[in-house]
């Protein structure tokens, strides 16, 4: 195996693009360590990008925040007006494993290991982020929901990598929030997740809404039935039921050592409901 | 395959190694740099016993290859001691009994002080978080917390 650091971006390309073998991004590590170690993955090789400064920053961006694919958890979460503008999102990421893994892992690497039960994605979904794709021909925004396609597999080229997550500019009276299900309090993959984003207007009326589900399905999926669900309510309970039911009826989860499907379908929803209460309660405490 | 030399910080001394890509932090410490401290519980990042501190983050040093390791400033569980004089971390976790194997011990040392340097003052709960990536298969953890809260108390008093 080859080590690289390049220490622009540019150079990362190129090395990507010259090599002919199996080439991988290192960012945090924190998945690509276990899978060399248990050799599930064997690249010929890595390409280690935390040594490129403008991937390694959170800069504000018309009022949104874009995210460098360098960027580990703990940054995102001492970031208070990330934090401010994203709660849902910063949550998420922050979920991820333990105090050492944060200190590593990086949104662009849980997106791209594309893991069904990833759990930055479904906020990252509802928040719609966008993810900033770089290669031989340029730079194009992809929305994040569209770079997983199944498990373990992504829409990027073989020579593409992400440079940035863009999150976009926070509406007033809006938030999301994100819960998932294990089967510990902490240091577990999860049974099922929801990522919720909603709009009020100055009446408490939900205005638009948007709803992802992991870990029920090959790939993270955005319900929109369910985010169709809530507006128009001032979230009463039918509302509520209608996107839990919304929600389960979307999930398509296999039985595993974590939690059957059937219950899975159950907890989608349950996360869903919950979620949208916490989203609504943040969004009203914008104002 | 020609190795990589990598100039590094080693608990504030400078330091260098040639290492092979394949080589995680954790292997360049113990096989190359002679510090055992850091253990090989697990080698997936479950364990925490391979805790270090890397530009003052606490990292898994399983998780990490040797070659990242380039110009950055490594903390282990042999720079905690001032000589003969133990970090109060360490003797609280003698006079609580806080371990018994020992297997986990240097990371929970290591991932304890990076809590303290933080937070002077933690709650159980924020110890108990701080420490989940922290397996002890021998204590039932009271004792490492007991040990944690009563060295924060005692650092407390003497800053
Ligand atoms: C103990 C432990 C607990 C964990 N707990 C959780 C959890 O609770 N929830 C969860 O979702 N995950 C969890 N994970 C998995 C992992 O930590 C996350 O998926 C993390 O976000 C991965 O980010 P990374 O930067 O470490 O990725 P890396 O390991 O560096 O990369 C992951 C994959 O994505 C590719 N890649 C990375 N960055 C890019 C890029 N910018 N462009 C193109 N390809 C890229 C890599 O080549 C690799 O294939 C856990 C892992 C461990 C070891
Ligand atoms: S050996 Fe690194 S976490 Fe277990
Ligand atoms: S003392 Fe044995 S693992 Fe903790």
């Amino acid at each position: 195996m080859n080590y690289q650091a390049p220490t622009t971006l540019k150079d990362a390309v190129t090395l990507m693009q010259g090599d002919t073998g199996n080439c991988r991004i290192l960012a945090g590590g924190t998945d690509l360590l276990v899978r060399l170690r248990s050799e599930m993955e064997e690249p010929d090789t890595v390409i280690d990008i935390k040594r490129i400064a403008e991937l390694d920053e959170i800069a504000e961006e018309g009022g949104g925040w874009r995210i460098g694919a360098a960027v580990s958890g703990v940054r995102m979460a001492e970031h208070a007006a990330l934090v401010a503008a994203w709660p849902g999102v910063v949550e998420a990421m922050n979920l991820i494993g333990s105090t050492q893994i944060q200190s590593r892992a990086t949104m662009a690497g849980n997106l791209c290991n594309a893991s069904p039960a990833a759990d930055s994605v479904p906020a990252m979904v509802a928040a719609e982020a966008v993810a900033r794709v770089v290669g031989p021909d340029g730079a194009r925004d992809v929305p994040v929901a569209e770079i997983p396609t199944g498990p373990g597999r992504t829409s990027l080229a073989r020579d593409e990598l992400i440079a940035s997550i863009f999150l976009p500019a926070p509406q007033t009276r809006a938030a999301d929030a994100y819960l998932r299900f294990i089967p510990r309090t902490e240091m577990d993959i999860a049974v099922a997740g929801c990522g919720v984003w909603l709009a009020l207007d100055a009446a408490g009326t939900c205005t638009a809404a948007r709803v992802a589900v992991g870990a029920v399905g090959p790939t993270v999926r955005l319900v929109e039935d369910a985010g169709a669900a809530l507006v128009g309510s001032k979230l009463e309970p039918d509302a509520l039921d209608a996107l839990a039911e919304a929600c389960s009826a979307a999930a398509t989860p296999i039985d595993d050592k974590r939690g059957t499907a059937a219950y899975r379908v159950h907890v989608a929803g349950v996360l869903a409901r919950r979620a949208a209460v916490i989203a609504a309660k943040r969004a009203g405490d914008t104002t | 395959m020609s190795s990589i030399h990598v100039t590094t910080t080693l608990n504030g001394d400078p330091a260098e190694f040639l290492c092979e890509a394949e080589e995680t932090l954790l292997d360049v410490l113990r096989d190359r740099l002679g510090h055992t401290g850091a253990k090989e519980g697990c080698g997936t990042g479950d364990c925490g016993a391979c805790s270090v501190v890397v530009d003052g983050r606490l990292v898994c040093a399983c998780l990490m290859l040797g070659a990242e390791a380039a110009g950055r400033s490594i903390e282990t569980v042999e720079g905690m001691a001032e000589g003969d004089k133990l970090h109060p971390l360490q003797r609280k976790f003698l006079d609580h009994a806080a371990l018994q194997c020992g297997i986990c011990t240097p990371g929970l040392l290591v991932a304890a002080k990076s809590l303290l340097e933080r937070e002077p003052d933690p709650d159980e709960e924020q110890v108990r978080y701080w420490l989940a990536g922290n397996l002890c298969r021998c204590t039932g953890y009271d004792k490492i917390i007991r040990a944690v809260l009563d060295a924060a108390a005692e650092m407390r008093e003497a800053s």
